[in-house]
């Protein structure tokens, strides 16, 4: 089964501090579209250098939602765009996706 | 211990502000998005301990560091492990901290900082050249670049850098007009006005105002225009 983005990394963090956790996937959730947005539109121009910056920013929130594999899939990802190889972009997206629909949620 | 979190996403200060406010040696004076307005604040004030972000648009955490000439104890917070190896080349970085960062990780990052000694001076771009008679050194990106000097026509001051000019190539650099005269020959060097150092051997002309040095028209203030009409052999 595929993995599912999950809040454990942020319940450890707040100690239960349901403020700072809304806080939290507050600004997630304000960011998250954002630097998606970005990284598309870097991907569409060619600038495949700009977006493996993009893709390295995301990892943080990747990693903020406990998703491991994602994790690893994004840190390949990121290095083959550095080369100028865009050959995971639809899985990216997909676990991009994933993320925008639980943090909306 | 009074610290400073440096980092471009809102994301991360956030979690760095949270772990800090669970570690009861910290106190958090000011967080910034980017390295620009870190070193302004740091201009004016003081911190013990800087939580810096390497991968920032426009100024890495590596080129904030080199800008400090005494840079605080610094704390790496990256998602990139490669740059572990170039980050304890610095003398100031304590720890290297991989996100997504947990309490206990934090904690003992934090211990490490406590027990370092206050970081040492950073090599100043320009004060840490190494001079020899003909050449200047100049640090710019970690290299240090072999300047002729006598190649040099121009230097301007530009807010926190200066500008360079040679015939073959212009440099910027982060330092102040006064470090690189002082390293500079008085007799071929002078201060003609509070933004620009120029090379009295390639002027081409002088009027009332300014100076003709290669192709570039300088202003000459009041004040120093007495001592650059020494310099000329009038006829």
């Amino acid at each position: 089964m595929k993995e599912q983005p999950n809040l454990s990394y942020i319940h450890q963090l707040s100690g239960g501090d349901k403020d700072f956790e809304n806080k939290l996937l507050a600004v997630v959730n304000r960011e998250l579209p954002e630097e998606a947005e970005i990284f598309l539109s870097n991907l569409k121009s060619g600038d495949f250098k700009e977006a493996a910056s993009n893709v390295h920013k995301l990892k943080h929130k990747i990693s903020i939602l406990g998703l491991e594999e994602s994790y690893c899939f994004a840190e390949l990802y990121e290095d083959e765009l550095r080369e100028g190889i865009n050959n995971r972009q639809a899985e990216f997206e997909e676990i991009l996706q994933g993320m925008l629909i639980f943090i909306k949620s | 211990m009074k610290c400073l979190i440096i980092d471009d996403e809102a994301t991360a200060r956030m979690i760095i502000n949270q772990l800090i406010q669970k570690n009861p040696n910290l106190e958090l004076e000011q967080e910034f998005p980017n390295a620009m307005q870190a070193i302004k604040y740091l201009n004016q004030e003081s911190a013990d301990l800087i939580f810096l972000d390497i991968h920032m648009p426009d100024f890495t955490g590596f080129d904030f560091i080199q800008t400090l000439k005494t840079p605080p104890n610094v704390i790496l917070t990256t998602s990139d492990k490669s740059f572990a190896i170039e980050a304890f080349e610095y003398d100031c970085i304590v720890d290297y901290l991989v996100k997504p960062i947990t309490q206990e990780r934090f904690d003992k990052a934090v211990q490490k900082a406590i027990k370092a000694k206050p970081s040492k001076k950073v090599e100043d771009p320009v004060s840490e050249l190494n001079k020899t008679d003909n050449d200047l050194y100049v640090n710019i990106d970690r290299r240090l670049i072999k300047i002729d000097i006598s190649s040099i026509y121009l230097i301007e001051a530009k807010g926190d850098y200066i500008h360079i000019k040679t015939f073959d190539k212009n440099y910027t650099v982060h330092s102040t007009l006064k470090k690189i005269a002082d390293k500079l020959p008085d007799d071929l060097f002078l201060k003609i006005h509070r933004s620009f150092v120029i090379n009295t051997k390639h002027i081409i002309d002088i009027e009332d105002n300014s100076v003709l040095i290669e192709k570039d028209v300088v202003p000459v203030s009041r004040s120093n225009r007495p001592e650059l009409m020494k310099r000329l052999n009038l006829l």
